[in-house]
């Protein structure tokens, strides 16, 4: 893998980014390679955007990516994949996201367009950026998007030298008892490994 | 699974991906504290978290959330005083809560030892301001150590427990927000064992602990000495270093996580200037800082927030008469946020045009959505209020809003809170809105846990100085901003049960007779008790009440029982958007051609909705409810 892989995950409060950035924080540390990251805590953790930070490699000293500057976004909701892919994601990067709908407050007022996926898209082909758009999928609890998304990165291996069973021991580390047999049967489903 | 608790209690060393709050919480148990207190505030809650998730028969450490900062503190104060090692952490604004007893603290021999934990937030991402918290530090005659990542976290806590024991002096570690919530791999040591002697100490022969005008002039004169003693320390060598890249023409001073945000921009680039990173920023290391000053042509002084170092180290240079081009702020944009990668490029490319050149710099797009601030949750009782509240006043009436959740309201289309300062400054800030006017009503408004930890004094004195407003109290039973702790109104504290001191209960103790209580969801009988209360030409208060939904759905969700269905629009819809617009709760989409629906990410089936639709088309959903897990 290369000497540096940044990752900037963003979604909006209540999507369960937390965990989705911290998979992949240990995910890469069961890997074998140096991390570091850092997540949004606080006030915005209210229905605003929240970001994560996923630096894999010795060359990462802040907890932070610098804007246009990350190899990935990963991003749990449409407006926000939007968001990410203009603030920091590079020209060639990758763009993986969940393409549910939580409109924000303007677009819900009526005073801005309802953000549809073709502007993304083009957006990506513009800057030579692999886009992988994920779902909306029906599932019986829609605080597991998160890991529809996950399974998205692991099949579509978009973290070099990251595979599956270390995304697994990551889940082994973070979830308990039923919560971790949903999250993984979930993971794995979306595989095609069951 | 890895338990919090257990990597915590480890005895054996460990290496571990924690966050830097964690990190330091590690160091608390190997330091030996026994007593620590705190109020909720980002970016500190998470210390709390942790010390909770420690086995409850083999935590050592007394934990409790005070009732605010100041009082928090005098708890470490005190315990100290009795031998026990304590540490004190709140956030940044806490410490002006907390100032009138923190500014004494260095006058007092600390017989324990106490460590004040201060999350400073540059950046203002969860706060009011980004106040620079050292200057307090200059104030008080106190050190501060300012560790970049957890990894310091965890070891400069222990350093400073060490200086502040050894001394009987207070010690600050300075933290700030992406330096508590940063995550690596930590390794600790093994744990030490510390015998616990609980015999009380206190004993008068320590003292003095009068702080009385006689003794001021000594006590001032011993903390000066013992502040003086700190730059002797041996942990000078071990905190603050150079990392030498063999330039003698360039160097730069810096600390905290902008030293990690530079060693980032300098990555690939040649020509990097040396750089002397301090990990004790008062009273600064006047030995290594001449000899670094002496040995350059020129120093950049990296600093987040003000000029603190700066202007102590051209001051030194001038003493010295040291010939080194000192380089600090050079415009106001250098005073604002946090140091990050991006804006440290962007100081150093003014610094040293040439030294950046090879930088990679990619042209953004700018995004023509605009932001997504935070907003209340779906089901919030605040919200049901506010909208409720909006249609009892006149456009004219003055709204002041308070810390806290409800604060959220002052966000379109509810406008409710036009001025905001501090926690508990409403009652205040109305009782002085309403003198000599009678013309436009002032309403306060204030959270629960606010209302406990600084509301009390402006209530009292709004009853004691006979002031005309209308103060509501948006009672969500649980200090819910900061990750729901209890307040001293629901029956419960860190440790368990304890006494319920209800907030109806207090305002009659005060004498208070025009209280009105209503359920936040109830929005006729609200919008009729502030229409009936603002009338009145005297202080009234109004408690909207409704439990934190958020809260609710997680313990609801927890026991597995069935979530409420979402509600649904039916075909009686006729596009009056008052659900989507007015009432705005954040369930409701709409599609280009106006039609609205609900967000099945998002409802959580409370109704509170339904009343706000003029052609009643919102309804509970019919299907059986949702699975709980």
């Amino acid at each position: 893998m290369e000497a540096k892989q940044d990752i900037y995950l963003i979604g909006v409060g209540g999507q369960g980014i937390g965990l989705l950035s911290e998979v992949l924080l240990r995910a890469a540390d069961h890997a074998g390679f140096p991390v570091r990251g850092v997540d949004t805590h606080g006030l915005s953790q209210r229905g605003g955007t929240v970001v994560s930070y996923v630096r894999i490699g010795p060359k990462a000293h802040s907890p932070l990516v610098q804007p246009g500057c990350a190899d990935m976004v990963v991003a749990l909701e449409r407006n926000e994949a939007w968001r990410g892919l203009c603030s920091h994601l590079k020209d060639g990067g990758c763009l993986v996201y969940y393409d549910t709908e939580w409109q924000p407050l303007m677009v819900r007022l009526g005073r801005e367009p309802r953000l549809e996926t073709p502007v993304i898209e083009q957006e990506c082909l513009l800057r030579g950026i692999k886009e992988v758009r994920v779902g909306p999928a029906v599932l019986r609890d829609n605080r597991m998007q998160n890991m529809v998304l996950l399974a998205a990165i692991a099949s579509n291996k978009l973290i070099p030298g990251v595979e599956v069973n270390h995304y697994e021991q990551a889940l082994e580390d973070l979830l308990r008892a039923e919560s971790l047999e949903k999250n993984v049967a979930l993971f794995r489903e979306k595989l095609g490994l069951v | 699974m890895k338990s919090i608790g257990e990597i915590l209690m480890a005895p054996e060393g460990v290496s571990e991906i924690v966050m830097g709050n964690t990190a330091l919480v590690r160091g608390m148990l190997e330091a030996g504290v026994r007593v620590a207190a705190s109020y909720p505030g980002s970016p500190t809650p998470e210390i709390a978290e942790a010390i909770g998730a420690i086995p409850k028969e083999n935590n050592p450490i007394y934990f409790e959330f005070s009732t605010n900062e100041k009082v928090a503190t005098e708890v470490c104060f005190g315990a100290s005083l009795n031998g026990h090692l304590a540490t004190v952490f709140f956030k940044s604004v806490g410490l002006n809560v907390a100032a009138d007893v923190f500014v004494q603290l260095s006058f007092m021999e600390l017989t324990g030892g106490m460590v004040i934990v201060l999350g400073d937030d540059p950046g203002a991402y969860s706060s009011q301001n980004e106040q620079d918290n050292r200057h307090y530090a200059r104030l008080s005659y106190i050190p501060v150590l300012e560790p970049s990542s957890p990894a310091e976290m965890y070891t400069m806590f222990k350093t400073a427990a060490k200086l502040s024991q050894e001394r009987k002096m207070p010690v600050i570690l300075r933290v700030t927000t992406h330096v508590c919530h940063a995550k690596e791999k930590v390794t600790f040591a093994s744990m030490t064992h510390h015998p616990v002697d609980d015999t009380p100490q206190f004993s008068t022969a320590n003292g003095p602990y009068l702080a009385l005008p006689a003794h001021v002039a000594s006590m001032k004169r011993r903390a000066i000495e013992k502040l003086s003693g700190i730059e002797q320390a041996d942990e000078n060598t071990i905190l603050n270093r150079v990392v030498e890249n063999h330039n003698s023409d360039r160097g730069v001073i810096t600390m905290g996580l902008t030293y990690l945000s530079l060693e980032d921009v300098l990555e690939n680039v040649t020509g990097k200037p040396d750089i002397l990173k301090l990990g004790i920023v008062h009273p600064l290391p006047k030995k290594i800082i001449t000899e670094f000053l002496r040995s350059h042509r020129e120093v950049k002084i990296l600093e987040e927030l003000d000029d603190f170092v700066e202007q102590q180290v051209k001051a030194l240079a001038y003493d010295l008469s040291i010939p080194v081009k000192i380089i600090g702020k050079v415009s106001i944009d250098d005073w604002l946020g946090e140091y990050t990668p991006d804006k440290v490029t962007k100081i150093l490319m003014k610094t040293w045009p040439d030294l950046l050149t090879s930088v990679h710099r990619l042209s953004k797009v700018a995004s023509p959505w605009s932001s997504r601030p935070a907003q209340l949750c779906p089901g919030c009782g605040h919200r049901s209020a506010f909208y409720a509240i909006q249609h009892a006043l006149a456009p004219e009436d003055i709204t002041v809003a308070d810390i806290g959740c409800h604060g959220l309201g002052a966000q379109q289309p509810y406008n409710m809170g036009q001025v905001v300062t501090c926690m508990g400054h409403s009652s205040g800030t109305a009782a002085g809105l309403s003198l000599f006017n009678t013309s436009r009503k002032v309403v306060a408004f204030l959270g629960d846990s606010t209302f406990y930890h600084a509301g009390l004094p402006g209530i009292i004195n709004a009853v004691y100085n006979q002031h005309n407003f209308t103060l509501i109290i948006l009672d969500n039973g649980t200090t819910a901003m900061t990750g729901h702790q209890n307040t001293p109104g629901n029956g419960l504290n860190a440790n368990g049960p304890t006494v319920k001191m209800p907030i109806r209960q207090v305002l009659e103790g005060l004498g208070i007779k025009n209280i009105q209580e209503v359920d936040a969801y109830a929005q006729g009988k609200l919008r009729e008790a502030v229409t009936a209360a603002v009338a009145e030409p005297t202080f009234s208060v109004i408690i909207a009440k409704h439990p934190c939904m958020l809260k609710t759905m997680r313990e609801l969700r927890s026991t597995g029982k069935t979530l409420p269905p979402e509600v649904t629009i039916n075909k009686d819809c006729s596009l009056h958007h008052d659900c989507v617009e007015a009432f705005a709760c954040p369930t409701f989409q709409r599609d280009a051609d106006g039609t609205v629906w609900v967000s099945k990410d998002l409802c959580i089936g409370d109704g509170s909705c339904k009343q706000t639709c003029p052609a009643k088309a919102i309804v509970s959903g019919t299907n059986s409810g949702k699975e709980a897990k």
